[in-house]
């Protein structure tokens, strides 16, 4: 039996409202006992001023593997969840071909294990090439490993289609993604409809284009009793109505993304590729209500929305470069600026919102310390001060609007089962 | 000879790249210097030497008439070298990015580059990747400040001033480049400007601009000094921004009988290419309050003074002849 001590450590587990300097003992990849240890291990890992939590979790990463190698690989993109902090992403199904068949998602599956790193939970299509015009074989997607469906950044226009997603999707108690997008409303758009998209002549894409999918994906959980997930939230009134279906008890969940959190739309003034995203970067009155929701609980969760795309794809004409930027390896110290830091969210619920907020929405028994668990950690040191250089990610691609950034916080050690995956150079 | 002197220390921008950024004194350098220009010209002085040894190249990725014609003359005029590139049967085509198209032209020796572009913000970009001054002809509905600066250089030559006059930009507000520029430049030289068309076609938050709105164009024609007519722009329209284009001359058009009703001096601008019937009936585009045709021949002196001055502010900086 092999033992590894985890000493001396800030524990944080949200899953057991646990914050508290002591040991965590790993016994053959699992958790065995969180608490003062005097015992033997054959290895100790000093965590003095450190935090050790869960092994952090992304509920949606494009991978882009197969057919968009040159943006990412299974391989790389794993490497990055692993130096951010991540243990288990979903993988997006926006691959060539994309992921609606079962051997799509076993593809998925084996390539994860030959790149050894992190997990990786295939996420499916809901429709046929992501079409929006007939249903995957979600059952075969879930029977080989999917855990939830998305058309990734399709939005799924029709609402009919929406509905029976949901219906059939409740035999396998999967949630179906949406990108809550009116595609009607925007068509062309570039960046946020308001005073910039103005001043800088680029086509705008309104706030009320998220409002109308997320409305009408409410009612339709709502109708149906299936699970909807509404992906990279951005608007003030998207919390406000997710924030009522809640208290309704509807089966409704959310995530945000950093550069949501941190970034205006003020900042395209530079007609720099790297802040077309899509959602658009809003207004700062939205970044004031996305900030709330992860208060009081209304967004459970925080995604990378990790869109890597190699350099030519985005060195391009605005209106012709695609949306997204590499989020991974820069989530957590981002993050920590805009919402620890400022004493918006504790480190607990910071934490939750990256651990058992995503174990929830993907379904998946992950994202907690308890004794008998697989022993998924990530050790953080929370003081590290560093400079964000591009140059230096694990990811292949490099698009990214916060190059340069001084920023504090950075995981240094990363277990995947009990086994260290990532140390930090 | 007052063009061939040093320009005044008002200018020191290697790039034009839109009226936004310049500032009141910026706007009045170039307008002055294009009326050095002018007289110059006046006095059948049309070859200089302020650029003689350096290649302007013109590169139009996306297909113009008069701005590029008129770019070209000024170039001449100031004694340069031109190079024209159109984006048809370009290496564009074969899939080479904007930028590596230009920075290949910028090799050739090429120091200063006119550019237009369908994608707004285009001019900004090669300016951080090239070495040349960027002059903006156009990018997609951002900016075109020589157009803005040729249309206050002849309101200015009719008037005087800009101060205090009251000026209508009428029609497709939301895709017209030359309405931003416009709103920019005319608000800088004090004037009070109002935007005025369907409301499909304003622009979000535009009031933040500093300007009133209005979608009623007989209302406030007895205020106007000025309107300035923005084409409709059929080609930028996905969807359905008016029901007809005989209802948008029904509430928009300018026609003989508005004219009579406005001001006995208004002065009537179009950026072109006009659209007969539409935008203006042809009486009125002919009539004695039109400026249109004194627009196109003051927008030579406008870009000449933008090609002489970003040309001395770059080889200032380049530690070159102050």
């Amino acid at each position: 039996m092999s033992s590894l001590l985890l000493k001396n450590g800030r524990v944080i587990d949200p899953a057991r409202q646990l914050d508290a300097v002591t040991d965590v003992l790993i016994l053959d990849g699992r958790i065995a006992e969180v608490g003062t240890y005097a015992g033997h291990a054959d290895e100790v890992l000093d965590c003095t001023r450190q935090i050790v939590c869960p092994g952090l979790i992304d509920t949606h990463v494009g991978i882009r593997d197969p057919g968009f190698e040159e943006d990412e690989t299974t391989a790389t993109a794993t490497a990055a969840a692993l130096a951010g902090g991540f243990t288990s992403i979903g993988a997006m199904p926006d691959t060539h071909p994309p992921v609606d068949n079962a051997a799509a998602a076993e593809y998925v599956v084996l390539q994860a294990a030959r790149a050894r790193q992190c997990r990786v939970y295939p996420l499916g299509a809901v429709t046929r090439d992501h079409a929006g015009q007939e249903l995957a074989d979600l059952g075969q997607l879930a029977r080989s490993g999917a855990v939830a469906f998305t058309d990734a950044k399709t939005p799924i226009a029709s609402a009919e289609i929406m509905r029976r997603a949901l219906e059939y999707s409740r035999m396998f108690r999967c949630p179906v993604f949406s990108h809550p997008q009116d595609p009607t409303l925007t068509a062309g758009g570039v960046m946020h409809e308001g005073l910039h998209s103005t001043l800088l002549g680029l086509r705008g894409m309104p706030a009320a284009a998220e409002a109308i999918l997320v409305g009408r994906d409410i009612a339709l959980a709502e109708l149906t009793g299936g699970r909807v997930h509404l992906m990279c939230i951005s608007t003030r009134h998207a919390v406000e109505q997710i924030r009522r279906a809640r208290q309704a008890g509807l089966r409704v969940t959310a995530d945000v993304t950093p550069h949501h959190l941190t970034l205006t739309d003020e900042s395209l003034s530079s007609y720099s590729s790297q802040y077309k995203v899509d959602p658009p970067l809003r207004s700062a009155e939205h970044i004031e209500a996305l900030i709330a929701g992860l208060q009081d609980g209304t967004i459970d969760a925080i995604s990378a929305d990790h869109q890597p795309f190699a350099a030519e794809k985005k060195d391009r004409e605005l209106d012709q470069v695609p949306f997204g930027i590499v989020g991974l390896e820069t989530l957590l110290p981002i993050c920590i600026r805009a919402l620890v830091e400022p004493g918006h969210l504790t480190w607990l619920q910071f934490i939750a919102r990256l651990t058992t907020g995503p174990a929830r929405i993907l379904g998946i028994e992950r994202g907690t310390l308890a004794p008998g668990a697989e022993a998924d950690v990530t050790i953080i040191h929370p003081d590290h001060a560093w400079t964000i250089d591009p140059s230096r990610f694990r990811s292949r691609s490099r698009n990214t609007p916060f190059g340069g950034w001084q920023v504090r916080g950075r995981a240094q050690t990363v277990l995947v089962g009990g086994e260290i995956r990532y140390r930090a150079s | 000879m007052p063009a061939d002197s040093d320009s005044p220390a008002s200018w020191s921008r290697p790039h034009v790249l839109g009226l936004q950024e310049l500032s009141a004194t910026e706007i009045t350098c170039i307008l002055d210097r294009a009326a050095e220009f002018k007289q110059l010209s006046t006095e059948g002085e049309t070859r200089l030497s302020i650029l003689k040894g350096i290649t302007v190249g013109n590169l139009f990725f996306e297909p113009s008439t008069r701005t590029k014609t008129s770019f070209s003359l000024a170039a001449k005029r100031l004694g340069a070298d031109t190079v024209d590139f159109a984006a048809a049967g370009s290496s564009l085509s074969k899939g080479e990015t904007f930028i590596d198209t230009a920075r290949n032209i910028e090799a050739m020796g090429v120091s200063t580059m006119v550019v237009r572009h369908s994608t707004s913000g285009a001019p900004h970009v090669l300016s951080r990747n090239l070495r040349a001054s960027v002059i903006n002809a156009g990018d997609g509905t951002h900016e075109h400040p020589t157009q803005g600066l040729l249309d206050l250089f002849t309101i200015r030559q009719h008037r005087g001033s800009l101060e205090g006059l009251t000026v209508a930009l009428v029609g497709d507000i939301l895709h017209s480049r030359v309405a931003r520029s416009n709103i920019w430049g005319l608000k800088k030289l004090g004037a009070r400007v109002i935007v005025c068309g369907p409301a499909t076609l304003i622009p979000p938050r535009v009031e933040a601009m500093g300007v009133e709105i209005s979608d009623d164009l007989d209302a406030i024609l007895p205020e106007l000094d000025c309107i300035n007519l923005l084409r409709i722009q059929a080609e930028r329209q996905r969807s359905a921004f008016f029901p007809s284009i005989y209802e948008y001359a029904h509430f928009f058009g300018m026609n003989g009988d508005r004219v009579r009703r406005g001001k006995d001096d208004l002065l009537i601008l179009a950026p072109g290419p006009i659209n007969r019937g539409v935008e203006l009936t042809p009486d009125v585009a002919d009539g004695p309050n039109s400026v249109i045709l004194d627009q196109v021949t003051n927008g030579l002196f406008v870009r000449m003074a933008c090609l002489a001055l970003t040309h001395e502010a770059a080889t200032r900086g380049k530690g070159g002849p102050a």
